[in-house]
C-alpha cells in the first residue's frame, strides 16, 4: 500500500509538471505531448516509455486497491458490533475520507482516461472532433471552457489532495520512517506540503482556462 | 449530580445484548466513574435487579483491568483510565453512554466485561526475552544509553487495557504490539529475539482477528499511558528489517 502509494505520488507530481506546460501555449504543450510518445527513441520503441509507465501504474492500482479493500474488510470483520456512540478524538478529515476518497479517485481516473486518452469525446460544440484529435492543447482547453468539467476536476483534485495528505504520512509510518515525535511532525508536514502543491499545481491550468487567462 | 446512564446489558457471551437506561441521582463530582457505577449497582441490587458487570482491580490507574467506552470515547473524556476518571469531568444532567470495548478479538463476557486474552496470546507469542531467571544481575553490567532507556521505559508503561483497540476505527492492536516491540527492541536484552519477535507477534495479532492499522492516530489519543504513535512506525521498521535481525 505504502510503496504503490509513493509510486502514485511521484507520477502525480510528474503529471502536474506536464500539465503546467499548458501555460506555455499550444506549441509547447503539443510538443511536450508528442515528446512523451517518442521519449527514449531509438532505444525504446515509439510509445515505449508511456507503456512502461502505464503498466507500472496499472499493476500499482491493482495492488493498492487490493490492499485497501483487504484492510476495509478486515476492519469490518474486526468490529462486527458497532458502537452506539463513537467520537473521534483527533482523526483528521483526510484520514476519515481515505476509503470513500480512494473510491472517488478511482472513479475519477476512469472518467479522466475516457475523457483525455481512450475516447476523447468532443464535449464543446465550438470545436470539431478533428481539432481535438490533432492537438492535445485544444483537447484540454476546449473541455475546461465548460463549467461542469472544471467542477468535476476541482472536486477530484480536492479528494486527491486529502488522500495524499493522509496517505503520504501514513506511508512513512508503514515504511517505519517515523520513529520519533520529530520525524512524525516532519512526515506530516511534508505530506501536507505535497498535497497542497498537488491541488494547486493541478488546478492552475483548468482554472486559468475557465477564467479566460489562457487559450481565450 | 443527576445523570441518565445508557448502559450495554448482555447476560452472557452468547446472549443478544441491548442498551438499558438508568436514572441516578445524588452523585458527588468527587466520585470516580467506577464508584458511580458501584452506587448504581447497590441501587439495582436493593431492587432485586442484576447489577451491571464491569472489570476493575487496582483502581489506581496502573493495572489495566478497567476500561469502558464512555459516551463514545475509550476511558471517557480525559487521558486516564476509567477508574481515575472522576465525575467532575461530566455535567449535572448529562446523559452518559457506557459500552464495552467493541472488537471481535475481545468478545463480551457479560455486560461491560470483555475477554482480552487475545492480548495475552500476542505477548506469549513473542513479547518476552528468553533470559535465565534467578537473582537480578548488577544493574550496570549491561550499559543502556539514556535515550534508549527512556524510550524503552515510556513504551513499557503500557498496561494492556485495550483502549487502543477500542478507539481504533479498524479495531487494530498495533499500538499495544508496537509498545512491546519498542520496549524490548530498545534494550540490549531484547536484541537476540528481535526478528522472530515481531514476526510472531504480528502473525498472532492478525490471526486473533484484529484489524489492520491505517495510521489514524485514535489509539495514541485514547491511551491512558500516552504511548506515542511512533511505536507503530518502530514495529513496521522492525518487521521490514526482521530478516536482517534474524541473520
Amino acid at each position: 500500500m505504502a510503496v504503490t502509494g509513493v509510486i502514485f505520488v511521484l507520477f502525480v507530481l510528474a503529471h502536474m509538471y506536464g500539465n503546467l506546460k499548458l501555460l506555455s501555449g499550444q506549441l509547447a504543450f503539443d510538443e511536450y505531448a508528442h515528446h512523451l510518445r517518442v521519449f527514449g527513441e531509438p532505444m525504446l520503441p515509439k510509445m515505449g516509455l508511456l507503456w512502461i509507465m502505464r503498466i507500472v501504474l496499472l499493476v500499482s492500482v491493482v495492488i493498492h486497491a487490493y490492499a485497501a479493500f483487504t484492510l476495509w474488510g478486515r476492519a469490518n470483520n474486526a468490529r462486527s458490533t458497532r458502537y452506539a456512540v463513537h467520537k473521534m478524538a483527533q482523526a483528521s478529515l483526510s484520514s476519515r475520507f481515505m476509503r470513500w476518497g480512494g473510491v472517488t479517485i478511482l472513479l475519477f481516473v476512469i472518467f479522466h482516461l475516457i475523457h483525455f486518452t481512450i475516447v476523447k469525446p468532443n464535449i464543446n460544440a465550438d470545436y470539431t472532433q478533428a481539432q481535438i484529435d490533432a492537438s492535445p492543447y485544444i483537447m484540454a482547453t476546449a473541455s475546461f471552457k465548460i463549467w461542469w468539467v472544471v467542477l468535476i476536476y476541482v472536486l477530484a483534485m480536492i479528494a486527491l489532495g486529502m488522500h495524499i495528505n493522509h496517505g503520504l504520512w501514513s506511508a512513512t509510518q508503514t515504511l517505519g520512517w517515523a520513529n520519533s515525535p520529530s520525524a512524525r511532525a516532519t512526515a506530516k508536514g511534508i505530506a501536507l506540503i505535497v498535497a497542497a502543491l498537488t491541488v494547486v499545481g493541478f488546478l492552475i491550468p483548468p482554472l486559468a482556462v475557465a477564467f479566460g487567462l489562457i487559450a481565450k | 449530580m443527576r445523570l441518565t446512564l445508557k448502559i450495554w446489558r448482555q447476560a452472557n457471551a452468547s446472549a443478544k445484548g441491548s442498551m438499558h437506561t438508568y436514572e441516578i441521582d445524588g452523585i458527588s463530582p468527587e466520585e470516580s466513574f467506577l464508584e458511580m457505577l458501584d452506587e448504581l449497582n447497590e441501587q439495582l441490587t436493593a431492587k432485586g435487579e442484576d447489577p451491571v458487570a464491569f472489570d476493575s482491580d487496582c483502581r489506581e490507574g496502573i493495572c489495566g483491568m478497567c476500561g469502558l467506552m464512555i459516551s463514545g470515547q475509550a476511558h471517557g473524556p480525559e487521558v486516564t483510565t476509567t477508574c481515575q476518571l472522576h465525575m467532575r469531568s461530566f455535567n449535572d444532567g448529562d446523559t452518559i453512554t457506557v459500552e464495552p470495548w467493541r472488537a471481535d478479538a475481545f468478545p463480551v463476557v457479560k455486560d461491560l466485561v470483555v475477554d482480552r486474552s487475545a492480548f495475552d496470546r500476542i505477548i506469549q507469542s513473542g513479547g518476552f526475552i528468553s533470559a535465565n531467571t534467578g537473582s537480578a544481575p548488577e544493574a550496570h553490567s549491561t550499559p543502556v544509553p539514556k535515550p534508549k532507556a527512556d524510550r524503552a521505559f515510556d513504551a513499557a508503561t503500557c498496561i494492556g487495557c485495550g483502549a487502543c483497540v477500542a478507539a481504533c476505527p479498524n479495531a487494530s492492536g498495533m499500538l499495544f504490539m508496537g509498545a512491546k516491540i519498542t520496549h524490548l527492541g530498545e534494550l540490549p536484552q531484547g536484541q537476540a529475539e528481535r526478528g522472530s519477535r515481531v514476526r510472531a507477534m504480528v502473525a498472532t495479532h492478525d490471526g486473533e482477528g484484529f484489524g489492520g492499522c491505517t495510521n489514524i492516530g485514535e489509539c495514541a489519543a485514547a491511551c491512558p499511558k500516552e504511548i506515542p504513535l511512533d511505536v507503530i512506525s518502530q514495529l513496521n521498521n522492525d518487521l521490514r528489517n526482521s530478516g536482517k535481525y534474524l541473520r
